[in-house]
């Protein structure tokens, strides 16, 4: 009896993570290719409210909720680009910037999703991984969604670039020493304006999943603050893309802690429990502060960490 | 537009009437010289004669109002360092210029203009190391450059150059951050390949031991103009220091009051007892440092910068805490508070002084007041400033060390160099000190103000302090020094009296292999 307990609490933690960590797996891998060209954007909460919205309100017109996805990705890449812009004026500062890009974004999300918090829209389909089974729990635990296979994809594909090709060599090397790009000749400012644009765009289809398929609808709290927690996780990650989808999954495990316990009788501390993943995100930070691994990884040109 | 020419693959490099200016300074005034193919040519020059500006217009970082530049006899047109880098003119930089995050074999693949969109690894460390096996010299390509010694990122940063088949090379200062072993090395395997007529070499320098050890020709500039040169063979060293230094007075040196003979030792002042330190990452960077310094007398600390000079100067000057050992003065034990800073007479001259020893938007008054601000007289009822007393202290000490501002209320951070470190030095000495701690306190100074603060140090020394001198000039050590402590990676490695030491003793000692 107890044995099946620890299970069926087990397989909620799986289940939760593989549907809850999307999103921040989304937004660290945006998160994480903002910072390794060397700035910090904290916007991406904004990003992930807006992409949201739009990915809720085009699949709604459209019938097409891969369109949202995309629609999703193109605000985001917006915010982005608006961010690495402003950033390259002279003397200003990022973080700055980034907490306004998040408020506008949000804001923004707020003045136009207020007719679409009640309609209903085409949702994203779901694969079942756990089908062959036959159990109908496992089943259900096992459902992910094929963002979640996209984004595995795309944080391989990020670790292999940083690596192996001309572009992932120029991001890290922008990263890490503004001088000596200067004096390759690289455009330090476009480098970086590229890669903001190109992480708002992964924030934006990390907001996608929030609204077309878990939870799966358009509301003012549907974040509850996701994207500033996934600025938390890349510096948990080290700025390493694979360990940035290992951070997404136990974040999406300790979020579903609460839910979990509920399912086998334990409903005392629930709202503790859910808050879990804010406690994580506190102590990784106390954590990373004195890590001395974390400050060699990190790269040297992000105000942060100067 | 360059011809290859048979045998012999170095750039002849001229400039003709080369002038640039800014604003009202003219950096450059009509400056000629001239580089034969496969020739190593010197650059010689006090700071601020013009060096850099120059070879900054050659790499296209400046573009020259007037003159012209030829490679090999035919006008060639650099308007950026991309530019200039395809004409086959490469430069190391006093700071490096290498990735820290990037590994050797990383920083060569990319610095190319031509690297692939996509690396094949295993294709590319075939091709360099076939490329290494040509070179006189090699450096480790797969570790992070960050982990990397001063000497490694250096051959580094040449290799670099010869990887992107650069055929003149520019130095800028390239040996300052070097041990004396590891500088002729390096400045050895280029003056080989120099000689096989591989490549020539501009190096900007003022250290003329490498001059005459290395160079074939030198050009001397003094307030942006060329002032002399020619073959290093039919000048003497002399003649150039005459040239570079041009008319500048300089003020006779204090001289060393010698304790008469047979008197008892001094009183040990300051002494150092097992300090330990680390950095953010956790690894000891001073390392069980002990020493102690008597009264009248200066210990000097030479070390390749990045041995620990800076902690320890950081961690006497209360900017590091330490995490184990103490410091002594007199026998009492020193923690590094504004009182006991006062009471102990305890003063310093950090290195960088704009950065560490003052607040740049203040005024110069304020400044020279940081010491004595809060008390009488430039405070009543110990809280009420008076700017009175203030101002006109700041007037007699500015007049006393000739700190050149427009008065008193200008803000320090428009001083230039020198006038910061002549005025934090007039606060520093304008009472009775026991202690002085002085950090590279000539870095980037003209010659008349080196020779005015060495006398300033040595006039200390000579009325009773106990002075640590910690350097990265050798030769400041061994001028000004009554004892030599060589530092190597965080630990005093060698102490000596001056009289009983060399030149390659303390560099063995530097390089950590003794």
């Amino acid at each position: 009896m107890n044995d099946s307990l620890v299970v069926i609490v087990l397989l909620s933690l799986v289940g939760g993570a593989l549907r809850v960590s999307t999103p921040f797996i989304f937004v660290a891998l945006g998160e994480c290719l903002t910072e390794k060209s060397g700035r910090v954007n904290l916007g991406l909460e904004g990003t992930l409210v807006l992409g949201a919205m739009s990915a809720y309100a085009t699949s709604y017109h459209t019938g097409q909720p891969w369109l949202g996805v995309l629609a999703a990705g193109c605000a985001g890449a917006m915010l982005g680009a608006i961010h690495g812009f402003v950033c390259k004026l002279p003397r200003v500062n990022d973080v700055a910037i980034g907490i306004a890009m998040m408020l506008f974004g949000t804001g923004l999300a707020f003045f136009f999703g207020k007719a679409y918090i009640q309609p209903s829209a085409p949702r994203l389909g779901e694969i079942g991984l756990g089908d062959w089974t036959g159990d109908a729990k496992i089943a259900s635990a096992l459902q992910i969604n094929s963002l979640l296979l996209i984004g595995v994809a795309v944080a391989i594909v990020m670790w292999w670039a940083f690596a192996n090709t001309r572009w992932g060599l120029i991001l890290r090397m922008t990263g890490d020493s503004a001088p000596s790009a200067k004096a390759m000749g690289v455009s330090v400012d476009l480098v970086r304006f590229l890669a903001t644009t190109a992480g708002g765009f992964l924030a934006g289809v990390g907001g996608a999943f929030l609204s077309l398929y878990y939870p799966g609808s358009w509301n003012q709290g549907l974040s509850s603050g996701q994207g500033l927690m996934a600025v938390a996780l890349v510096i948990f990650a080290r700025w390493n893309p694979l360990r940035c989808v290992i951070a997404a999954l136990l974040f999406g495990a300790t979020g579903a802690i609460g839910p979990a316990l509920q399912s086998v009788g334990v409903t005392q501390g629930y709202y503790f429990f859910n808050a879990a993943p804010y406690i994580l995100t506190l102590l990784i930070m106390v954590g990373s502060a004195g890590s001395k691994r974390a400050a060699r990884d990190a790269p040297g040109e992000l105000s942060i960490t100067k | 537009m360059i011809e290859a020419r048979t045998g012999v693959r170095a750039l002849a490099l001229e400039t003709i009437g080369m002038t640039k200016t800014f604003g009202a300074l003219a950096a450059l005034d009509d400056v000629s010289l001239r580089v034969e193919p496969g020739s190593f040519h010197a650059l010689l020059g006090e700071n601020g004669a013009g060096k850099s500006t120059l070879v900054k217009c050659i790499m296209g970082f400046y573009q020259a109002e007037q003159g012209s530049l030829l490679l090999d006899g035919a006008q060639a047109v650099v308007r950026n360092p991309r530019d200039a880098r395809a004409l086959g003119l490469g430069m190391v930089y006093q700071h490096f210029t290498l990735v820290p995050c990037l590994t050797g074999a990383e920083n060569l693949v990319i610095s190319r203009a031509d690297a692939p969109a996509v690396i094949d690894w295993a294709k590319e460390k075939r091709a360099l190391s076939a490329f290494l096996d040509r070179m006189p010299f090699r450096a480790p390509l797969d570790a992070p450059v960050s982990q990397l010694a001063a000497g490694e990122k250096q051959k580094l940063e040449i290799l670099k150059l010869l990887y992107l088949d650069q055929r003149l090379l520019i130095l800028d200062e390239p040996t300052s951050v070097l041990t004396p072993q590891e500088a002729d090395e390096i400045l050895g395997l280029l003056k080989g390949m120099t000689d096989a007529k591989e490549i020539s070499v501009v190096m900007i320098t003022h250290k003329f031991r490498e001059v005459t050890a290395f160079a074939d020709s030198v050009t001397i500039l003094r307030r942006g103009r060329r002032v002399g040169g020619g073959l290093v063979a039919q000048m003497s060293t002399q003649e150039m220091g005459g040239l570079m230094i041009g008319d500048t007075q300089i003020s006779a040196r204090a001289a060393r009051a010698e304790r008469p003979p047979g008197s008892p030792p001094a009183e040990t002042v300051l002494e150092l007892a097992g300090l330990l330190a680390t950095d953010e990452e956790g690894i000891d960077v001073l390392d069980r440092v002990n020493l102690k310094v008597r009264a009248g007398e200066i210990v000097g600390i030479a070390g390749v910068s990045g041995n620990g000079q800076a902690p320890l100067v950081e961690a006497l000057s209360g900017q590091r805490t330490l995490r184990d050992g103490r410091i002594f003065i007199r026998q009492q034990a020193f923690e590094p508070t504004r009182d006991a800073y006062h009471r102990l007479k305890v003063f310093g001259l950090p290195e960088e002084p704009l950065k560490n020893a003052t607040v740049p938007h203040m005024t110069v008054a304020e400044n020279m007041a940081f010491r004595s601000f809060d008390r009488p007289p430039n405070t009543r009822f110990g809280w009420w400033l008076s700017p009175g007393p203030m101002r006109s202290k700041a007037r007699e000490l500015i007049a006393r060390y000739r700190v050149k501002t427009q008065s008193p209320e200008s803000a320090i951070g428009d001083l230039s160099g020198g006038n910061v470190q002549r005025a934090v030095l007039a606060r520093e000495l304008s009472g009775e000190v026991d202690v002085l701690i002085v950090a590279n306190p000539c870095f980037g100074l003209d010659f008349g103000s080196v020779s005015e603060i060495r006398s300033r140090i040595m006039e200390q020394r000579n009325s009773g302090a106990a002075v640590l001198l910690i350097s990265e000039d050798l030769d400041e050590i061994l001028e000004l020094s009554d004892k030599v402590a060589v530092m190597s990676q965080g630990r005093i490695a060698y102490v000596a009296p001056v009289g009983e030491t060399d030149r390659a003793t303390i560099g063995r000692h530097m390089a950590g292999h003794a």
